[in-house]
């Protein structure tokens, strides 16, 4: 495999021996999968060079919550242009979730996507496994099969539904305590959102559409946690949405309980205001909330209450997008704008530094995901999974046609700062000068 | 007004007719009014608002210190019948206010300010026509500055007055604007 | 307002009188022995209803006749839009057809406002889902200006429309009074009405005290935003209303527990004949229609009096006509100052 050069680029890595921490711009050489030399003036013959002057370097960033809808809604997106939109955004590894068509609740359909992810070869696809059969909460599904396939699954989720039955929830958490498992719970209380629309607020009242209660979400935490707790296993909550809940999840931990969370870019900077032209556009689960709850989930992310933002890539076919707002379906994309939202909420406000971004939207996901070869702090001999970012790029207004397959991005037309440029996967360029490479 | 009566450039333009002498115009009206109606016999007097309605109610009172006849008096606004309403943004509508004895019959005298185009006045007659069928139609015009676009002529004329089409007419009535003026000012003008 | 109707608070003070004003000057049409204007001649009005809805689609059409204009129905049940068609491809087919103005009605919140991205002409929300329902609310001011009045001073009882009043012979009806300190109090199910939600707006932009009556579960969560008071005591309301309207109560909400039952709901909250003798002499009885005799309102109210139902039905069409011919027969809807 040829070897790659990287000239002058900013290391933002989160620290540790032999790290990049404390190097100002610096040369990276990768070389068969590893990065084998860190330091100033390297030079290598036979290698590619990549001017990377005023850029950051970043450990490849890893999504914990992605939809890639194949199998069963290849219209919506397939594997292979949900990870071409991935590396874009400077993933280089994403986890699927399993609420497909069929559902991936056998070792048979993680099997599936696990081997679409390495024949599209854009970035990692580690697949999510269903906790209950067919997503309907009445039965487990086969978690210790699926954990023992090819795709050697650790994070189970009925995302897309809540694992609401509390015994259930029990089993699940009891379960994958034997292969090292989590469960990622979607946390809303099916029978206090029926119907739900929109978050439970003024505007809500004033649309004349059915609310979603942020109790919904936060009672369902504060019970996992609780149950998380008495069991000694691995709880992870899913797109945090409201202030209450970071608060029980703060609470949580300093118990010292095991639980880890996610937030998305949108539950980052919009907020339910949106919905005013009933554009489903804005329309998403768990909805956007208000300007307070905000401005908590960012604070929560800085202080690490919450651990990692995950982007809950929702790609949904035009028209289940532009019909009337109960009827359309619920998600945004999301792979390609979120380490610039990221940029924009956190970084820009002086919240959150760039070695803490590298640890939200690096380290901190692999190893919730329990994911090797991921998430590592650019280091000699680590492996060479890099992405390389100009914060400085002049501010773009998103265009809604990007990689994915879907064009329901809530930023279209915004505008947004910084630029991917390039993306290493295991030392091969898959993005290169912001392009597929 | 001057000493001699002849018209003065005042603020709001060159005004034609004073006070007194829209009255006499008034008085004049009426009586040319009861000599062609035999009397006011079977007479509705209705007003094109919006001064055409206190010109009805004066010749109504008129009519009624004259022949001691109580002559019936109302409103018919045009607006829905104008051929132009598409050209501007929708007018609110004036009030058209039948008196009971309706227009049935009656010799129906529609009363009106200023005749310009004579397009109000086709309009009148088209809203006429939907309330019921009058035995007879005239009208009576306190100013008719010509310039016609449509075969419509007045019965009754207050005052003839030649204008050209850059120039504007304005009739004051005092229940309306507080005083009796007919004004004429060059378009453009403050007015 | 300008192109589309489609939410109350799209009206200023001074458009809303001025759909009154022009309103009251269409009413007396009824009454003529021609009941027809030229205005809208030429121009198309779709009825576009994706819920049955038989009275106030009626209401529309007889609307858009009486001022000349052609009027295409368009009913979901056994349509396209039964095979699936989707809101968004109709409403390019009522482009197609070149419709001035598309009169909708939709079980979905924010249909109309959909819709009006879609098409050139004029939308006019006959009631999309929960959210709202404009005409009602201008009907039903027209309906207590009509029989209460208003203006400085509260209520008049003559049961004469303010132009009676002494306005300056012959002037424009420009200026028309509004409902300044007419205190009305809505009871029933605001949660799930549009009715409601339409009428809070104009009432209050009109200058009406608006009082909500109803349990706590049928009341949107947030109302204390809204520009009225709350009472969970609909006895307590009654003997400061001067007019009472009631909103129907769906027996399904039951099921989803809004109330515990249909005889606790009507006991509480029902307008039987003792409560309507609390109100004071003057007051009226409303209801947009169609009413659960026995649940909401009891049969001897209904059939009162002081009740308003039926003319509400006529006064719909006057009230439509207004609004079709501000929005159609110009330009445009004029620009009025609030």
């Amino acid at each position: 495999m040829t070897s790659w050069l990287i000239k002058g680029a900013t290391p933002a890595a989160a620290g540790g021996q032999g790290s990049t921490a404390g190097h100002g711009a610096t040369d990276l050489l990768l070389a068969d999968g590893t990065i084998t030399a860190v330091g100033a003036g390297l030079s290598e013959a036979g290698a590619h060079v990549l001017d990377a002057a005023g850029l950051l370097a970043l450990p490849g960033l890893v999504d914990l919550h992605t939809h890639l809808r194949e199998p069963g809604r290849e219209d919506a997106e397939t594997v292979e242009t949900g990870t071409r939109a991935a590396a874009l955004g400077g993933f280089t590894a994403v986890h699927a979730m399993a609420n497909t068509e069929p559902v991936a609740d056998t070792a048979g359909v993680v099997e599936q996507v696990w081997r679409l992810g390495r024949a599209a070869g854009h970035c990692d696809v580690q697949p999510v496994g269903a906790v209950t059969v067919g997503l309907a909460g009445s039965r487990l599904a086969e978690l210790g099969t699926m954990a023992d396939s090819a795709a050697r699954v650790r994070v189970f989720s009925d995302d897309g539904r809540c694992v609401s039955d509390p015994l259930l929830m029990r089993r699940a958490l009891e379960y994958v305590k034997a292969f090292d498992g989590v469960i990622a719970q979607h946390a809303q209380d099916p029978r206090l959102t029926e119907g739900a629309q929109l978050n439970e607020g003024e505007i809500s009242g004033r649309l004349g559409l059915v609310g979603w209660p942020a109790v919904a979400e936060e009672a369902i935490i504060a019970r996992d946690c609780l149950l998380a707790a008495h069991v000694g296993s691995a709880l992870h909550v899913c797109h945090v949405s409201t202030a209450g809940s970071a608060e029980i999840i703060r609470w949580a931990k300093s118990k010292g309980w095991p639980v880890t969370a996610e937030v998305t870019p949108h539950h980052l900077l919009l907020t339910d205001e949106l919905a005013v032209g009933y554009d489903p556009v804005f329309k998403v689960n768990p909805p956007l909330r208000t300007a307070a709850d905000v401005a908590e989930l960012r604070r929560a992310l800085a202080d690490g209450t919450i651990d990692c933002v995950a982007t809950d890539h929702a790609p949904h076919p035009v028209e289940a997008k532009e019909t009337e707002w109960p009827e359309a379906a619920f998600g945004m994309t999301g792979l390609e704008t979120a380490l610039r939202v990221v940029q924009q909420t956190m970084v820009d406000t002086g919240l959150l530094d760039w070695p803490g971004v590298a640890d939200r939207m690096s380290v901190r996901p692999a190893r919730i995901g329990r994911l090797t070869g991921h998430g590592v702090p650019l280091a000699v001999g680590g492996p060479a999974n890099l992405t390389l970012y100009d914060p400085a790029a002049p501010a773009e207004a998103v265009s809604p046609n990007g990689a994915s397959k879907s064009r329901n991005t809530p930023f279209a037309g915004m505008l947004l700062p910084g630029r991917v440029v390039a993306t290493f996967l295991r030392g091969a360029p898959t993005v290169l000068d912001g392009k597929l490479a | 007004m001057s000493a001699t009566g002849h018209p003065v450039a005042g603020r709001d333009g060159l005004a034609v007719l004073d006070a007194e002498e829209i009255r006499r115009a008034l008085t004049r009206i009426a009586h040319e009014i009861l000599e062609r109606t035999h009397g006011g016999d079977g007479v509705v007097l209705l007003g094109i608002p919006t001064r055409g309605v206190p010109l009805a109610r004066r010749l109504a009172a008129r009519i009624g210190e004259f022949e001691g006849l109580e002559v019936p008096c109302g409103s018919l606004d045009v607006t829905m019948h104008r051929d132009d309403l598409r050209l501007r943004p929708a007018r609110a509508l004036g009030r058209t206010d039948l008196p009971t004895s309706g227009v049935d019959g009656k010799t129906v005298v529609l009363v009106d300010d200023v005749l310009y185009s004579g397009r109000t006045v086709r309009a009148a007659l088209d809203a006429l026509t939907d309330l019921g069928r009058p035995r007879a139609v005239q009208l009576a015009i306190l100013v008719d500055r010509g310039h016609r676009e449509l075969p419509i002529r007045a019965d009754y004329v207050g005052k003839n007055l030649p204008t050209s089409q850059h120039q504007m007419v304005h009739v004051l009535l005092a229940e309306v604007d507080g005083r009796d003026a007919v004004l004429i000012s060059e378009k453009g003008e403050p007015s | 307002m300008k192109r589309h109707l489609i939410s109350a608070a799209d009206l200023s003070r001074g458009d809303a009188l001025l759909i009154l004003d022009t309103a009251e000057e269409l009413a007396s049409l009824a009454d003529r022995p021609i009941k027809k204007l030229p205005t809208l001649r030429g121009r198309t009005v779709v009825n576009l209803f994706f819920e049955d809805s038989t009275r106030t689609r009626i209401s529309f059409e007889a609307a858009a006749k009486r001022l000349s204009a052609d009027v295409i129905n368009f009913s979901a049940k056994g349509s396209s839009v039964a095979k699936g068609e989707s809101l968004k491809d109709t409403a390019l087919t009522l482009e197609a057809m070149g419709a001035d103005a598309v009169v909708i009605r939709h079980s979905a919140s924010g249909a109309a406002h959909r819709l009006a991205g879609w098409v050139r002409g004029s939308v006019v929300n006959a009631g999309d889902g929960t959210h709202e329902h404009p005409t009602q609310a201008l009907l039903d001011a027209f309906t207590i200006r009509r029989r209460l009045g208003g203006g400085p001073g509260g209520v008049r009882g003559d049961g004469k429309p303010p132009r009676e009043r002494g306005d300056p012979g012959g002037s424009s009806p420009r200026g028309g009074t509004a409902l300044d300190g007419i205190r009305v109090t809505i009871v029933g199910d605001v949660l799930h009405s549009r009715v409601a939600r339409s009428n809070v707006l104009l009432l209050s932009t009109l200058g009406a005290q608006v009082t909500l009556a109803a349990p706590p579960t049928l009341l949107p969560l947030a109302v204390d935003t809204w520009p009225c008071a709350v009472s969970y005591d609909l006895d307590a309301e009654l003997p400061k209303s001067d007019v009472v309207m009631m909103l129907r109560v769906q027996q399904e909400r039951m099921t989803a527990a809004y109330f515990p039952s249909v005889r606790e709901y009507s006991r509480r909250y029902g307008l039987d004949a003792a409560r309507m003798a609390r109100l004071p002499d003057h007051a009226i009885v409303m209801h947009p229609g169609p009413m659960n005799r026995g649940v909401e309102i009891a049969a001897e109210v209904a059939d009162s009096a002081r009740s308003t139902i039926v003319e509400q039905v006529a006064n719909g069409v006057t009230t439509r006509m207004a609004v079709l011919y501000l929005l159609l027969g110009g330009t445009e809807f004029p620009e009025v100052s609030s």
